[in-house]
């Protein structure tokens, strides 16, 4: 530093120290550890973060204006690409808004398989959180065994529904398809290795001490500010605040299963890593239970004018494909009223209000993202901690940036 | 004191770890050597289109244009033709064919609409999934790449069947054994 002092002109002041302790960061949108395309002001004193910013928006895709140039089950296939670790839970909330409007009925075996699929998708989408975290915070290894079960859930996922990311398995009124044949003996087979992997996470991540102290006391937010921040979802029930849709305010048949809802009281990262990791096995509680109670029957709803005709139906009969020649090409009308419909997602609550003013297209569809509410309380999280603690809160809010700017 | 059982309980951690870690070695591999090896895929997955036609090699679509208002992308571009003639000279099975009949694969999302929309089956998803080019211009496929008597099927896929193990990609299990995939 003298060396190049001594050479500088005499007018020029050198100060020693720098003009303000506080120094501004930008993390991201392209660092690997904010999840997608965040961008984190950080405002930093050393190590120590004075607040964290976060910036959103490089995933702006215009979906809720989408809607409302699509006939209502076009929009299915938008929902998937909202929330893309979660897409059935999109397809449900989405799918059930339209049938509240209706008011229409489900059939029983239809219910079954949505809560069958849905709590396999929570597993998987805790799996990429459980791996991504790890992997922010330093654990590779843990990455790889998180994916391999994924990967069984998403080959389910895909004999289903033929699609892998973006299934559009639900329909207004049902189900696309029913269930393939040797699909139960597979998702059993899947639930029998899913405990050995289970025990896997709890070796090398839960029982290790280094990953206790890097998570323990970070991140803190209390339960009374989180309800304030409106947080939901795996992130409330880790402040110690015990509240779920699938319990509170059921849907699809939820209350008649046997489950339970984990609640941490610490508020903290650790906390916050517990309920998912406990809620895995609610989970898969939930889903053997639902194959057990899978029975025969129809997937599709009593309506001709909404639900599109059974396909030999369609071939035989002049009047089912009259129906699916209307439903297709013009769609169906949709009664006057707006709705708001809620369901417990894997991040928390995912709600969306439709618009409707009689017509085939939703006059507006806005959703309320877990994800995005969420990540509004990183600032009141990350105040005063390390640089480095920042990436691990950022995982343990479990955000998608895909829901986030929509 | 702390010190000392930090560094224990750490140590303790890392082994349990490289325990499970190591002992994953000797188990099947869960990579698939793509391309060298073919990736499953299930009788329902949705890749590129195809367009049938009956046992005569008559195209069974009647341009009724339904997959086109099916579809949430509009990528599909149709024109409809008239075909008087009797059944042995004609294109189509119907006397009414798509004279044109494109897809857009930069738009298409690959959502299974057009197929669930087809009143005549003569539209499905075939398997293929390798669809990336050099240009642009050439996502746009016409009939002659979607027709099932011309489209090229890849060899690297294989449709698995329905009484598979969810894993069985991974497992290839002969009469010895499991056998390692390097
Ligand atoms: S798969 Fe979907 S997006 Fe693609 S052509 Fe068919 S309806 Fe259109
Ligand atoms: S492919 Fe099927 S839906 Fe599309 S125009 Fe032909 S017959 Fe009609």
């Amino acid at each position: 530093m003298s060396v190049a002092v001594e050479n500088l002109p005499k007018d020029v002041e050198v100060l020693d120290q720098p003009l303000e302790s506080e120094m501004t960061l930008s993390m991201g949108p392209q660092h690997p550890s904010t999840h997608g395309v965040l961008r984190l002001d950080l405002r930093l004193d050393g190590e120590l973060v004075v607040k964290a910013i976060p910036d959103i928006g490089y995933l702006h895709t215009g979906m809720e204006k989408l809607f409302e140039y699509k006939k209502y089950q076009q929009g299915i296939v938008i929902t998937d690409r909202m929330d893309y670790l979660n897409p059935l839970g999109n397809n449900l909330v989405y799918v059930m808004a339209a049938e509240k409007l209706l008011q229409l009925e489900i059939p029983e075996r239809a219910q079954t398989v949505r809560v069958l699929m849905c709590e396999l998708q929570r597993i998987a989408s805790h799996m990429v959180w459980l791996g991504t975290h790890c992997l922010d915070i330093g654990a590779m290894s843990v990455f790889f065994f998180c994916f391999r079960e994924r990967e069984k859930i998403l080959n389910m996922i895909e004999s289903a529904s033929g699609g892998r990311m973006t299934p559009s398995y639900f329909r207004i009124g049902g189900l696309m398809m029913d269930l393939p044949a040797g699909f139960e003996s597979r998702c059993k087979q899947f639930l029998d290795g899913f405990l050995d992997a289970m025990n896997t996470f709890e070796t090398l991540v839960t029982g290790n001490t280094i990953w206790q102290s890097r998570t323990q006391g970070i991140g803190i937010i209390s339960s009374e500010e989180a309800i304030d921040w409106g947080l939901t979802g795996p992130c409330l029930r880790g402040s110690g605040v015990d509240l779920d849709l699938r319990r509170d305010n059921p849907y699809s048949g939820y209350e008649t299963y046997d489950f339970e809802i984990p609640v941490e009281n610490d508020g903290d990262v650790w906390a916050r890593f517990k309920v998912r990791m406990r809620e895995c096995y609610e989970s898969y509680k939930i889903v053997k239970q639902a194959l057990e109670r899978l029975k025969p029957g129809p997937i599709k709803a009593d309506a001709p004018k909404v639900v599109l005709p059974d396909r030999d139906d369609m071939r035989k009969h002049m009047d089912s494909l009259i129906h699916h020649f209307l439903i297709v090409a013009e769609g169906f009308n949709v009664p006057e009223g707006e709705v708001y419909h809620a369901i417990e997602a894997s991040k928390g609550e995912l709600g969306v209000y439709m618009k409707s003013n009689g017509g085939p297209k939703p006059e507006r569809v806005h959703f309320r993202g877990p994800s995005f509410v969420n990540l509004q309380a990183l600032p009141v999280m990350s105040e005063g901690e390390m640089v480095a603690d920042v990436v691990a809160i950022i995982g343990s809010l479990d955000i998608v940036l895909g829901e986030i700017d929509r | 004191m702390s010190i000392l059982s930090d560094v224990f309980k750490s140590t303790k951690a890392v082994i349990l770890g490289m325990k499970r870690t190591l002992s994953e070695i000797p188990r099947e591999k869960w990579t698939v050597q793509y391309p060298d090896v073919p990736v499953t895929v299930q009788p329902r997955y949705r890749g590129q289109h195809l367009l049938h036609v009956d046992e005569n090699g008559k195209e069974k679509c009647v341009a009724c244009y339904l997959c086109a208002a099916a579809c949430p992308s509009e990528c599909i571009y149709i024109e409809a033709q008239d075909d008087p003639r009797p059944y042995e000279e004609r294109v189509g099975r119907d006397e009414r064919y798509a004279k044109v009949y494109n897809i857009d694969y930069g738009r298409c999302i690959f959502c299974g609409f057009c197929v669930e929309a087809c009143p005549k089956d003569a539209i499905t998803h075939g398997y293929n999934f390798e669809i990336s080019v050099y240009n642009r211009a050439d996502l746009l496929k016409t009939k002659d790449d979607l027709l099932i008597t011309k489209q090229k099927q890849s060899k690297n896929y294989r449709v698995a069947l329905s009484t598979e193990d969810v894993d069985s990609e991974y497992k290839e299990v002969d009469s010895v054994g499991i056998k390692f995939r390097l």
